[in-house]
């Protein structure tokens, strides 16, 4: 990754015209050709630098539901857990944290009940309590890390 | 709220934009709309917030971003709306919301993610935090992660497009 591919990065991370000819129209702010553009995006995607290139949606909105929970995993039990947990599909993150609740998860559904029930689901599966920690407010919304 | 075509649409540039100098007409083709009805709907569909942003989705541990703090602080609720907003306004600030507590386990209610690339950096940028918006004197306590088990995008619709997590 040079300096013209962070530029691209940090540039795009903030958006990405909706027009006809939107690379050309985002090279030019870069001072890249629209071939220039496409080929270094590609090359991006390719070496797994971008996870990808695209819309970002806003869950609550698109009627989906998602909350963030933690357990409390004895060490001894954690490899058991983290398979059980990981299997279910509506499992988007999964972190190992240090603290006494010490894995944190984003559950994702197509509806709130959905949430319950994974929950619930998780709960019987581990002999585990969940801790559900739904968002109450969100005072900020993206995630735009510097190249 | 969104009908057929927007879902269709939302579908079909779930995984990425097509790379070709016309991204949107081939979108268009694929779903039986012309360029310029994708033009508008997608205008619409970002103007209605339900898209968020649209550009390049980057994995934060690529970037060389290894350390991944989640910071927690026990805020009276009175006080939380203020200091999450400052908090918010910091450039390394990543997420900030406000979240439930769980009694003696759990008490804290504030919480932030800052990526940094070392857990130095975090930190420092933590330390500035605390001065910039008078957290000090609350309870507070710094996760980081161990490991990250799973990390893709979130599921919320048939189709499987991928959100910010919340």
């Amino acid at each position: 990754m040079d300096d013209i591919d962070r530029n691209i990065i940090n540039t795009l991370q903030h958006g990405f015209p909706v027009c006809d000819r939107p690379y050309l129209q985002a090279a030019t702010e870069l001072g890249l050709t629209e071939q220039e553009l496409l080929d270094r995006l590609q090359a991006l995607l390719d070496d797994g630098t971008l996870s990808r290139f695209g819309p970002l949606y806003h869950a609550e909105l698109m009627g989906g539901a998602l909350t963030l929970a933690a357990v409390k995993v004895p060490e001894h039990r954690f490899e058991e857990v983290t398979e059980i947990i990981n299997a279910f599909p509506e499992i988007a993150h999964n972190y190992a944290r240090n603290h006494e609740l010490n894995m944190w998860f984003v559950i994702a559904t197509e509806t709130p009940e959905q949430l319950q029930q994974t929950i619930d689901a998780i709960e019987q599966h581990t002999g585990l309590t969940v801790f559900n920690m739904p968002k109450i407010n969100e005072y900020f919304v993206g995630l735009k890390l510097e190249a | 709220m969104i009908d057929t075509l927007d879902q269709r649409l939302l579908s079909a540039i779930q995984q990425g934009l097509p790379m070709s100098p016309r991204p949107y007409a081939e979108l268009g083709a694929q779903i039986g709309l012309s360029e310029s009805e994708v033009l508008a709907r997608l205008t619409a569909l970002k103007q209605d917030g339900l898209i968020k942003r649209l550009g390049v989705i980057v994995k934060h541990r690529q970037l060389g971003y290894r350390a991944n703090a989640m910071v927690v602080w026990d805020i009276p609720d009175e006080q939380v709306q203020h200091i999450g907003q400052m908090i918010s306004r910091l450039e390394f600030v990543n997420l900030c919301y406000r979240r439930p507590r769980h009694g003696a386990t759990w008490p804290y209610n504030l919480f932030c993610m800052i990526h940094g690339k070392s857990k130095e950096t975090v930190l420092q940028q933590l330390a500035l935090l605390e001065q910039a918006c008078h957290t000090q004197a609350f309870p507070k306590q710094v996760l980081f992660s161990r490991r990250c088990f799973k990390q893709r995008g979130a599921i919320y619709t048939k189709s499987e497009p991928a959100t910010a997590h919340g």
